[in-house]
């Protein structure tokens, strides 16, 4: 064997610290920055529930929304699946949901079997709208104002504390709850 | 005072450690056996000390002292006892005092079972293992001391620990997958010492194969654990998620079982010499990997530590000079090891390769997976996600090549084997999965079904191919209870583990493809039908427990008229966290569990959502994983590694 062969996976490895050490310096966590106030990017995506209905921007300005990415496949969904029952039913704000990278017979049949908190369904089948919003994973959940303009992201589940947080953040805003 | 000790007695181990990386290394360089000698009673000095530390941990959790940090945040007062102790490592800074405990744990045993090992080989693993335990108990001191105080004023009670992980999986499972993390640093150590000393013959394999194999017993254990603790943990019978976390264990066991292939190789045959010292390499760097990705908020995930970029710098730092140390002591080392012997084309040499080339495929699978998102993102593609479908659909094929390979390999032979011989082996096997694999799906479900057939048949096959195998030995064999005898508990315990492959596969396959599941509103007298079983709801009543409040369900399981079981799930509501926990009730069986979980209360007149889960086979995918690590221990015990080895050496 050439001895040059046996350099191979040291040079594997240098390569990857070099990511791992860019890695350090992301926080997977935040936003990324060319998304803070600034609108929610133009779409055109069919409805989940409706498939034959196409759903763009205009379906989510005028009021502040609570804008919700899932999917069956990501089990921290399902964890988060009851507060969110719990805050459509104890708050005024919509939640939209923005159904991530799923298949619509799945994701249907989730809705029907927890429980529909959502005022509608974006079904983003190719995760084409969560590459324009950033998604890095499911959960993750978006505040948007009247304009459209995102307020606020919080990645992972939303447990009841960060449920006083946002609401917060939505009186901030202005709307009643 | 005692959390000072801990802190202490942490500073001293270190210092040890120290010692132990340079004196016993040092001496063997230079061929003074008085410094080699060292080695032994540093180990025993370092363990020593970090038993002091981790007790006096312990300690300040079972008194309740939440002076310190660690403790206010991982307990409360009225945690049960069970969990004040295992909330040692319910956090990053415990977690990580474990890892280094347990280090020192595997060190101690080295330097007590390796009489035999001559004293330079000991010295020198002895000495690599003291290099990574003074890298680790650094990272301890420096970035996470689970012994730091809130002084002057401090909480009157702690912040109780997640609800999660207030459960009997907490007390078992970290530490028994740490013991396969850490474990495997001992093959580490030792491919690291025969690159040092250039000598990597049959004794050397020898010595490292039952550390490594008992090593990788514990992590295929800890890992079984975890799927079942999050089986019925996280309430909705998901069983393994794909998370960074769980990968970060899986990387590892998978070249973990490359590895202890190849070891059989280099042992029987003095050949892949320079292949295994790569794979005992790449087996503890990922479990290194493991860690960095697990603890320094490079990735999200369900596991997530509390993120910190100063820890991540600290590990990465780590990492780079274990992994880029050892890959180029590799490059320039590996050369000087040379093959002993010569195989052909079809030989059980070269189907071995082609199965260790598959495990290595899946675990580069998982790794980029793992990584993908994190490459893009430090590319500035932006943040995206990879889902399980990518895992299923790579590891589906590639599990069922294996599988089909595996089978293969038992029956060639070493050196060079006939296409006529294998046929005689195998027509027999080939033709039993495949009509098992045929007829399984008509008459366990209701059709026939792709995955259904891939799976059995591939199951049976292993199986059968392995009782093929088996019956083979008896073949010139006086007498049956005799050869019985004669066979090694390393036979067995391979024989085993490969039956544990087929077990696990069957368990995925079957509940995969015929669980199903219902999710019901239930009122006081309401029933409900899944897979034959009758469920009716007898009301929820609220109780209480130590630090929980919970409303619980009763439901009476009938099937065909007859009582089957009460179960009780809960609907628990944790005080202090003020959080909510749905806690399954099971009747777990060998051929089907029957899980119900309770969902929210719907309205006024006590009605509840309620889950109901029918999953067949499912305790066969972790009877599967507990027969593969028995079956690693089993080969512990063979007498061939307790026999004097110096003959060994002189023919090596």
């Amino acid at each position: 064997m050439p001895r040059v062969l046996l350099f191979i996976p040291l040079v594997l490895f240098i390569t990857l610290s070099f990511f791992l050490w860019k890695g350090l310096s992301i926080d997977p966590r935040a936003l990324p920055s060319a998304l803070i106030d600034k609108p929610f990017p133009d779409f055109k995506v069919e409805a989940l529930l409706q498939p034959e209905r196409f759903l763009t921007k205009a379906d989510i300005v005028g009021r502040p929304v609570l804008v919700n990415v899932w999917a069956t496949w990501c089990p921290s969904c399902r964890q988060e699946h009851e507060q969110l029952l719990r805050m459509a039913q104890e708050s005024k704000i919509k939640i939209i949901g923005l159904n991530y990278k799923d298949e619509r017979q799945a994701a249907t049949q989730w809705l029907q079997q927890l429980g529909n908190p959502y005022a509608f369904n974006i079904y983003d089948e190719a995760g084409m709208l969560g590459l324009d919003l950033g998604v890095y994973g499911a959960p993750e959940t978006y505040l948007l104002d009247a304009q459209g303009v995102v307020r606020h992201r919080h990645i992972g589940v939303i447990t009841e504390q960060t449920w006083l947080d946002i609401q917060l953040l939505i009186e901030s805003l202005g709307v009643n709850k | 005072m005692i959390p000072e000790l801990g802190e202490f007695a942490l500073i001293l181990a270190l210092g040890f450690s120290l010692i132990l990386a340079v004196i016993p290394l040092y001496g063997a360089a230079s061929l003074n056996s008085l410094w080699m000698e060292y080695a032994r009673p540093l180990a025993k000095a370092q363990f020593t000390f970090m038993l002091i530390s981790f007790i006096c941990l312990g300690y300040a959790f079972a008194v309740d002292d939440f002076s310190v940090q660690y403790v206010a945040n991982h307990s409360n007062s009225q945690l049960p006892m069970q969990f004040k102790l295992s909330a040692i490592w319910g956090g990053h800074e415990g977690s990580l005092l474990l890892w280094a405990f347990i280090l020192s744990g595997w060190t101690l045993a080295v330097s007590l079972f390796s009489r035999d090992l001559p004293l330079d080989m000991l010295a020198r693993v002895l000495g690599v293992m003291g290099i990574i335990a003074t890298g680790f108990i650094s990272f301890l001191l420096w970035t996470s001391s689970p012994f730091l105080r809130y002084l002057p004023r401090f909480p009157a009670d702690g912040a109780d620990l997640n609800p999660l992980l207030q459960d009997f999986g907490l007390i078992v499972h970290p530490p028994m997958l740490y013991m396969g993390y850490v474990g495997f640093s001992v093959a580490f150590s030792f491919a690291i010492a025969a690159l040092l000393s250039g000598r990597l013959d049959a004794a050397w394999a020898r010595w490292s194969r039952p550390w490594t194999n008992i090593a990788w017993a514990f992590l295929g254990a800890g890992i079984t654990l975890g799927s079942w603790w999050a089986y019925y943990e996280l309430g909705w019978g998901g069983w393994w998620f794909w998370d960074p976390v769980e990968n970060a264990s899986l990387m590892p066991w998978l070249v973990g079982t490359a590895l202890l292939h190849s070891l059989a190789v280099t042992e029987k045959r003095g050949v892949f010499k320079s292949w295994t010292l790569l794979l005992a390499i790449f087996a503890f760097s990922l479990s290194l990997l493991g860690t960095f990705l697990v603890r320094s908020g490079v990735l999200t995930s369900v596991h997530a530590f509390a993120s910190d970029p100063e820890r991540g710098f600290f590990i990465l730092v780590l990492l780079l000079l274990t992994i880029g140390g050892s890959l180029t002591l590799y490059a320039f080392k590996a050369p000087s090891v040379k093959s002993e012997s010569s195989f052909g084309w079809l030989s059980r040499e070269m189907l071995l390769l082609i199965n260790n080339v598959f495990l290595v495929v899946m675990a580069v699978t998982v790794l980029l997976g793992t990584l993908y998102p994190l490459l893009i993102d430090a590319l500035g593609g932006g943040k995206i996600s990879v889902g399980p479908p990518y895992f299923n659909a790579l590891f589906v094929p590639i599990m069922s090549l294996l599988a089909l390979s595996m089978g293969v390999s038992g029956a060639s032979r070493w050196r060079q084997t006939t296409v006529v011989g294998m046929k005689q082996q195998l027509l027999m096997p080939a033709i039993i999965s495949v009509v098992v694999g045929v007829i399984f799906p008509f008459t366990y479900g209701d059709g026939f079904n792709f995955r259904v057939f891939l799976g059995i048949t591939i199951s049976t096959w292993v199986i059968a191919t392995a009782l093929q195998e088996f019956k083979g030995k008896f073949r010139n064999a006086d007498s049956m209870m005799t050869k019985l005898g004669q066979l090694s508990p390393s036979y067995y315990g391979m024989v085993l583990a490969h039956i544990g492959v087929a077990v696990t596969a069957i368990g995925i396959t079957l509940v995969s493809v015929y669980s199903e599941e219902r999710d019901m509103r239930m009122a006081l007298g309401d029933k409900v039908e899944l897979a034959g079983y009758q469920f009716e709801f007898k009301g929820a009543k609220r109780v209480k427990g130590a630090n929980f409040t919970a409303d619980e369900g009763t439901i009476v399981v009938t099937l065909d008229g007859e009582s089957v079981v009460t179960l009780h799930p809960q609907k628990r509501h944790y005080n202090v966290k003020r959080s909510m926990m749905t806690e399954a009730s099971i009747d777990a069986g060998l051929f089907r569990d029957l899980y119900l979980a309770m969902g929210e209360p719907l309205g006024d007149d006590g009605a509840w959502a309620v889950r109901v889960h029918y999953k067949p086979y499912v305790r066969w995918l972790w009877l599967g994983g507990l027969l593969m690590s028995l079956g690693g221990i089993l080969t512990v015990f063979d007498k061939r590694y307790r026999r004097k080895s110096t003959n060994e050496v002189a023919h090596a």
